[in-house]
């Protein structure tokens, strides 16, 4: 049996599992400690399922704390950032495109030393380890206990990275060092950014883990526990307290894999109407899609694997305008609905009050907008139909009808069948969707690099790619016999010879089940 | 005209759109400008109209590939060291940079050069958009030798070329880049005043800024921003036919790569104004041909850019995906690059299409 438990800004959610089961579900406010709230929530689904701490196998939590603390610029450390990469770069130093707020949380430490890679894997230059030592001292000088490294074409080869690294722990007693090649992809700054918002959260990481530990042992669960990356895959507690970074947009994607599962569908389109907006992405093998283009977070640019979602103005607290021309939405009410919608009393036309004078659902007083005329009703609805059908068909990659899974408050509006849907489901549990996608126990490995087939030759570097992609999937924790390869990519390279390609070879398999141990 | 940190976005932008589907992503571009800026830069812009025949500018530019631009970031102080050995090779300094190329990351480089040297830039280019390669410049097409023309590495490692042809340059300077590491930064085309007035795609730099300022100007007070951009082209210095000529979705794009090129087709099937209708793109990097139901709307050399319908924002040949909800939007060419010799070097016929170059506005 397993847990998987969602600590969102607002509700910790639990779920206890069994193979695609759901026993039982807990929802409960998150609380300021965090601690108390995951210990209150997993004692509720244990209680309700009569389970004792013996029997859970794992625990899987998603959280949003991390993404939360970057974004407001909170509990941040500063971070020395060190790039191997002269003569190469120096004109776009580190830190660049942050924006100021983040600038100064993070503060001002870049050094540049001589090193970096090819395209093709020769030295830029060699590693200038007399700088890398240089720069070891003044950051110790400067009392930074934190940071990070990065390198061009580090996807490539990651022997310089690793080399600094090992020049700090010499030089540094006890420093936390982030590796660019742990944490991103090709595309230098993006990928260097997205190792310094690792490296400036790594106090919150120990504390954030910290508190997990605690809360399992408190309940007397001496199973391993895992965090949910943002590719929807597991990582372990020790690896997500070096690399919170990787839970940067985990809500989105356990929910839309939660309610993939709980309706049975790993290829399909999840649909979530919430108050405001509605989140549309697609699900390919019961993996979110990833965005193909660049995604920043709180201003700065980075390139993670982050679902690729489509955000509309369109939720059930949104303004119906019945004008020139009817509008629905993009502004809403939001969480005010309950005092401002007609059938709550208040004096705006909502999608809300559509749905209730349509009779699609019971809520509030609907005796407040039986005088609503049935064109106005009738029109509004297929205007509604009308922005979902074009979200839907914007995510989809082809022309063909897919399955619709339909989640979140709002779904009440769909009163009517979807263009472009072959079947809509509408799970039940989808308010604990999150927790289900959090508790699904799969874990991946993934490699990007470019080749030379022309050398290399492609079936070689080919199964080279999907071999290590599978290694590492082992490495984090899955059933060697599970993994299969997610995903290749092929991007040949314009303006080079015929032969250089960029490959990205994803790999996923279920994660190893054992009893005690401590993760 | 200045550029500054306040206008520096609106050019990035604008930049985007001239690339027409192709050019490289101008985020590095930016963030190199940006850098220079700080530390102070003043980047002095010369209009082409004021200068004196004895200006004698120096185009600068990046070759190589937009996926290692990203990793191994363009260095400024390496396009320095080609100018200075053009300069050696004529035993004459310049006093000018320029751009060759108005589209995508290279219309960013000239600007850093300028920073770095403390030299102006003179607002014009060989292109008014961008083009894959080195002999499809307008000065090329009137009879600018494009050498000397130095490449120059991180390392400061300089190659010389002197060519009987531009396609000759382009074809030996592409080689080395390679052995350079996929990236090479190139000075060429030196040119007297007189020679940019009688060759150039005039204002362009200014250009850049004034789109970018328009789809800006447009977002914020919810006005359509592609109808914006077309309004300004129609009303600007040297007002140029625009038009959109089709609204749509992406329904299928067929794209590999040939020889280095992104080469392919984009369909559309229309919405709004163009329902019941389709479209079909055929680009080579940058955008070459446009049909809609199956007759010819716009032709290379003006330029054919996809928009995102809702933003503006320039969408490339290489990140176009089904369901983009796009307008496809011509623009014509600037005269200077419609004569049957600039058609002879970039016309359709130049990209192995089997159409003839037709203008925009006679094919409305």
């Amino acid at each position: 049996m397993r847990v998987g438990v969602d600590v969102g800004g607002t509700n910790t959610d639990a779920v206890l599992m069994e193979g695609d089961a759901v026993l039982a579900s807990f929802k409960a406010p998150t609380t300021a400690d965090v601690e108390s709230g995951i210990v209150g929530a997993i004692r509720a689904v244990m209680a309700d399922a009569d389970v004792v701490a013996e029997s859970i196998e794992s625990v899987m939590i998603g959280t949003t704390q991390f993404t939360n603390a970057f974004v407001e610029g909170r509990r941040l450390v500063e971070v020395a950032v060190i790039r191997a990469a002269l003569p190469a770069t120096a004109s776009v130093q580190p830190l660049l495109d942050f924006p100021e707020r983040l600038a100064n949380a993070v503060g001002n430490h870049p050094y540049l030393v001589p090193g970096g890679y090819e395209f093709d894997g020769r030295e830029i230059s060699p590693l200038g380890e007399k700088e890398v030592l240089a720069a070891a001292r003044d950051i110790k000088r400067k009392g930074l206990n934190s940071v990070a490294i990065s390198c061009v074409f580090s996807p490539i080869n990651d022997a310089m990275e690793k080399r600094i690294a090992e020049i700090l722990r010499n030089e540094i007693n006890d420093v936390e060092l982030t590796l660019s090649t742990d944490i991103g992809r090709v595309g230098l700054i993006e990928r260097e950014n997205a190792t310094i918002m690792n490296a400036s959260l790594v106090e919150l990481s120990k504390m954030v883990v910290g508190s997990f530990r605690t809360a399992l042992k408190n309940l007397n669960i001496t199973a391993p526990f895992f965090v949910s990356q943002n590719d929807g895959t597991l990582m372990s507690a020790d690896y997500v307290e070096r690399y919170p970074v990787l839970t940067f947009a985990s809500g989105p994607t356990n929910s839309m894999r939660g309610a993939a599962r709980l309706s049975g569908q790993d290829n399909a389109v999840v649909v979530d109407i919430g108050g405001t907006t509605t989140d549309v992405g697609v699900l390919v093998h019961g993996f979110p899609r990833e965005s193909a283009v660049s995604v920043d977070i709180g201003g700065v640019r980075t390139n993670f694997r982050m679902p690729d979602i489509l955000s509309i103005g369109l939720g059930g607290g949104s303004y119906v305008r019945d004008g020139e021309r009817l509008t629905v939405g993009p502004d809403s009410v939001g969480f005010e609905l309950t005092e401002k919608a007609l059938v709550f009393g208040g004096d705006i036309l909502t999608t809300t009050d559509i749905a209730v004078a349509a009779g699609a659902v019971d809520i509030g007083d609907k005796s407040r907008v039986k005088n609503i005329n049935a064109a106005l009703v009738k029109n509004s609805l297929a205007e509604i139909h009308r922005l979902i059908e074009n979200a839907i068909d914007r995510v989809k990659t082809s022309v063909e009808d897919s399955p619709v899974v339909l989640v979140g408050g709002g779904s009440v509006l769909v009163t009517q069948k979807l263009r472009g849907a072959s079947e809509v489901n509408i799970p039940d549990k989808s308010a604990v969707a999150n927790a289900i996608g959090a508790g699904m126990a799969q874990v991946g490995g993934e490699i990007d690099r470019i080749f030379s087939y022309e050398t290399e030759g492609r079936d070689a570097a080919m199964a080279w790619a999907k071999e290590e992609a599978i290694q590492r999937a082992v490495a984090a924790g899955a059933v060697a016999d599970s993994v299969q390869i997610l995903e290749v990519e092929e991007l040949p390279l314009t303006y080079m010879p015929a032969g250089a390609v960029r490959l990205r070879v994803k790999a996923v398999g279920d994660l190893a089940m054992r009893k005690g141990g401590d993760g | 005209m200045k550029l500054t940190k306040d206008n520096l976005h609106d050019f990035i932008r604008g930049a985007a759109i001239l690339g027409t589907g192709g050019g490289g992503d101008p985020y590095v571009g930016r963030l190199m400008l940006e850098q220079e800026l700080r530390k102070g830069a003043d980047i002095e812009i010369l209009d082409p109209d004021n200068i004196s025949d004895d200006v004698f500018a120096i185009n600068v530019f990046s070759m190589g590939a937009p996926t290692v631009f990203v990793e191994k970031i363009p260095n400024g102080a390496a396009t320095v060291i080609s100018v200075r050995k053009v300069e050696q090779v004529l035993g004459r300094k310049f006093n000018a940079i320029m751009p060759v190329e108005a589209g995508g990351v290279n219309a960013t480089l000239p600007l850093i050069v300028g920073a770095l040297t403390g030299l102006p830039v003179i607002d014009a280019d060989g292109m008014g958009r961008a083009f894959p390669e080195l002999q499809m410049v307008t000065y090329n097409v009137y009879g600018v030798d494009i050498c000397p023309l130095v490449t120059t590495d991180d390392y400061g490692n300089s190659v010389t070329y002197e060519t009987d042809t531009a396609q000759r340059a382009e074809w030996l300077a592409r080689g080395v880049c390679v052995r350079m590491g996929g990236i090479s930064q190139a000075a060429g085309y030196p040119m007297t005043g007189r020679q940019i007035k009688d060759t150039a795609v005039r204002h362009t730099l200014t250009l850049s800024v004034e789109i970018g300022q328009a789809v800006r100007e447009a977002r914020e007070q919810h006005r359509d921003p592609v109808d914006s951009l077309i309004d300004y082209f129609c009303t600007a210095r040297h007002p140029r036919h625009a038009a959109t000529l089709f609204d749509g979705k992406v329904v299928d794009v067929l794209r590999e790569t040939k020889q280095g090129f992104t080469v392919g087709r984009v369909m559309l099937d229309g919405i709004e104004g163009s329902t019941g209708k389709h479209c079909e793109v055929t680009f080579r990097n940058e955008f070459l041909i446009a049909k809609t139901d199956g007759r010819v709307v716009a032709t290379v050399p003006d330029l054919i850019c996809c928009l995102d319908r809702e933003t503006a924002e320039s969408i490339t040949t290489e990140s176009l995906k089904y369901g983009n909800r796009v307008k496809i939007i011509g623009i014509a060419a600037a005269p200077v690059m419609r004569t049957p010799e600039a058609l002879a070097v970039f016309g359709p016929r130049a990209f192995m299409m089997e159409n003839d170059f037709t203008p925009l506005e006679e094919l409305g």
